[in-house]
């Protein structure tokens, strides 16, 4: 069949940001198929330069309130590899605290309130607060509970306040971890293996589609790579973060106000299917045994399982921040200062794995500790050229389905990513002109 | 009839919009009393007319100017949330850079491709009626006004120094402990959580009436800034107000 198909979604819903699907198919052939992105640029770069050290996270933070206390710690990370300052052990496990509450919270929001309405055929989550209560609740109870590890330890959950260069403006107290650890056993353990149970009911509606890719993720020999590690590909190879350029190779597309990029292949994926892909060995048991009961295999090249992917995430950050909080306490806890003495000044570049893939950071501060260049590599970015590839592939192979059908796999293509397109429109990758 | 309530968002970090998301306690009564009708991040329904509007974020090209009077004609209340719709934000501080430089720092020579327009708080376009202020929205303010607007009343505000707060909270002054805190000229109703926690306030409620920003600057330069650097500090969420 020589088929006709005009889809055009304006403004797709249940994203964070504002982006357009569109596909033309003329006479069966594949004219176009893209995710515009139209959100107006917000020039981050560009507003670091001539800010003070102390200011860069303030302001990096604020390039998305979903991933920003991933924006802050590998601004913070970037700053102290450019100024040679070194922190304490027990300001990484209170970092990796935060890191897997806010894993923890960007994937529940993303697996309950914008993917799960996709499997159970209703516009939101909203409508399910009258037919599954129950689920609803224990969403918000783990959202909670992931936004209390943000609060306690971070003083705010959305852009923290106490995480700065060199350490924490504030250390929380023993009571403070112990409730906390209370609160994970007692109900984060539980209300994941329900989770499990719910997504294990959900998963027959998640689209049997394969592309296979090139996959990026952080990896780490001794641990799930959240916090560091080096680069790594599927394709083979890890490479230093600061060799990130290599990897990222960005480029400005004519459809969108974000960049693309692609490393070996056309396009490459990050997030938690990535991380899956390259690090599942690394996962505790019971998020392993949560993979099997969902039917996420190593190595799976369906982007729609990203969204199983980050539930099993969830798992894991949720045992391991027990594991972290006992860790601490077995310490002790010190009342520390944050070190703010320079021992050099000049480039530094950090990376962290946030909820939706690698990001990178690289700043180059003058001698007064002030930024005279930078550029900020974010996840959404680096997946648009595979959601673009996606589309390309997908598209052929459901078209004798409905319009309406394709849309809404389309749709729900585009929500697998969790692309966070506030976060993805400032990227660049040339520096200050001036410098 | 319970309200009709939308939320729009226009350039910004979508922080504000999580942060309502973010009263997991609270999250059910209040959708109890309101009719959700449009809300893009959360829900595919889409309606013509609004009660209560929410708009979070800046005015930064032309298609967001063209947005707002669209929205404002068909909204009876609007409220400003976050820094980025009050006042600009952090999002202004790419207007005291030649825009020029701005994009080519960005977008190289494909500068030109994408039209932008200096950033802008909500109440540059059009008129707003009330507006929860900080970065992210303060959490307890969006409430009050929530509950207020709910049940028809005026809801509250600020406009005194955070310092206030900081003393009903009993904080240590950071600024006699030689942190730069921009406290003494910054709205509260955040019950000066910054502070709270040992982190000097970087102002992000925006300023109060008739700052003494003179005086500020001033006080800054006493714990060590050049001039320059006050200024910049100040303008780090307020570069709309504090353009030059
Ligand atoms: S005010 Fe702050 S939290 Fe709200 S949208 Fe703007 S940058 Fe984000
Ligand atoms: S203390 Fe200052 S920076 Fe912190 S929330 Fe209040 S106004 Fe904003």
């Amino acid at each position: 069949m020589k088929k006709n198909l005009d889809i055009n979604v304006h403004h797709i819903t249940r994203v964070e940001g504002h982006g357009n699907i569109v596909v033309n198919m003329r006479d069966g052939v594949l004219e176009k198929a893209h995710l515009n992105i139209v959100e107006p640029p917000r020039f981050f770069e560009a507003m670091l330069k001539g800010r003070s050290f102390t200011e860069a996270a303030i302001i990096t933070s604020r390039i998305c309130g979903i991933c920003s206390l991933g924006h802050q710690i590998t601004s913070l990370k970037t700053t102290e590899a450019a100024l040679g300052l070194e922190v304490s052990e027990q300001t990484v496990l209170l970092r990796k605290l935060l890191v897997n509450g806010a894993t923890i919270q960007s994937n529940i929001l993303h697996a309950y309130f914008l993917a799960v309405p996709d499997f159970l055929d209703a516009p939101s989550v909203f409508p399910l607060i009258a037919t599954h209560k129950d689920v609803v609740l224990r969403a918000l109870r783990m959202k909670r509970l992931a936004n209390d590890i943000g609060d306690i330890v971070s003083g705010r959950a959305v852009h923290p306040i106490t995480p700065v260069p060199g350490g924490f403006t504030r250390i929380p107290t023993r009571d403070e971890l112990l409730l906390l650890k209370d609160k994970l056993l007692n109900e984060g353990l539980p209300d994941c293996a329900a989770t499990v149970e719910t997504m294990k009911a959900l998963a027959g509606a998640i689209p049997q589609f394969e592309r296979e890719t090139e996959y990026i993720s952080l990896t780490h020999p001794e641990e799930y790579a959240l916090y560091g590690g080096a680069a790594c590909s599927s394709d083979g190879g890890t490479f230093p973060v600061e060799d990130y350029l290599s990897v990222t190779n960005e480029f400005v597309v004519a459809h969108s106000t974000s960049k693309h990029a692609r490393h070996k292949r056309e396009a490459y994926m990050v997030g938690a299917l990535a991380r899956w892909n390259n690090n599942y060995k690394h996962l505790n048991e019971s998020a392993l045994a949560g993979a099997e009961t969902l039917g996420l295999k190593p190595k799976c090249y369906n982007p729609y399982m990203n969204t199983v992917a980050q539930v099993v995430e969830v798992v894991h950050c949720m045992e391991d921040s027990v594991r972290i909080i006992d860790e601490l306490l077995g310490c002790g806890l010190k009342a520390e200062k944050p070190n703010q003495t320079p021992t050099r000044y000049g480039r530094g570049i950090g990376s962290t794995e946030v909820p939706r893939g690698i990001l990178f950071h690289d700043y180059t501060y003058d001698n007064h500790g002030r930024i005279v260049a930078a550029n900020c590599v974010i996840p959404t970015g680096q997946n648009l050229a595979n959601v673009d590839a996606d589309m390309q592939k997908l598209v052929p192979e459901i078209v004798d389905k409905t319009k309406p059908e394709i849309t809404q796999h389309l749709e729900m293509l585009v929500r697998a990513y969790d692309p966070c397109i506030s976060c993805s429109v400032h990227i660049l990758d040339v520096d200050f002109k001036d410098a | 009839m319970k309200p009709k309530v939308a939320f729009f968002d226009f350039t910004g970090c979508e922080g504000c919009q999580l942060n309502k998301l973010n009263f997991e306690n609270e999250l059910l009564d209040l959708l109890a009393h309101v009719d959700l009708v449009e809300f893009r991040e959360a829900m595919d329904e889409t309606s013509d007319e609004y009660d209560i509007t929410f708009v979070e974020g800046s005015i930064s090209s032309p298609s967001c100017v063209e947005r707002i009077h669209d929205i404002r004609r068909r909204s009876k209340i609007l409220v400003a949330l976050g820094a980025c719709a009050v006042n600009g934000g952090i999002n202004a501080m790419k207007n005291i850079q030649p825009i020029e430089q701005v994009r080519e720092t960005v977008y190289g020579q494909d500068k030109y491709r994408f039209a932008t327009l200096p950033a802008m708080p909500i109440s540059a376009i059009v008129a707003v009626d009330y507006e929860v202020r900080g970065c992210p929205m303060s959490q307890p303010d969006f409430l009050q006004l929530f509950k207020a607007l709910v049940m028809g009343k005026t809801p509250p505000t600020y406009n005194y120094a955070v310092c206030v707060e900081c003393k009903l909270e009993e904080n240590e002054c950071l600024l006699t402990k030689g942190q730069i805190c921009l406290g003494p000229v910054t709205r509260a109703g955040c019950q000066a959580i910054c502070p709270g926690v040992g982190q000097a306030c970087i102002g992000c409620r925006g300023f109060v009436e008739g700052m003494n920003r003179e005086a500020m600057v001033e006080i800054l330069t006493e714990k060590g800034l050049s001039v320059d650097e006050a200024v910049k500090r100040l303008q780090l969420f307020n570069a709309y107000e504090v353009a030059v």
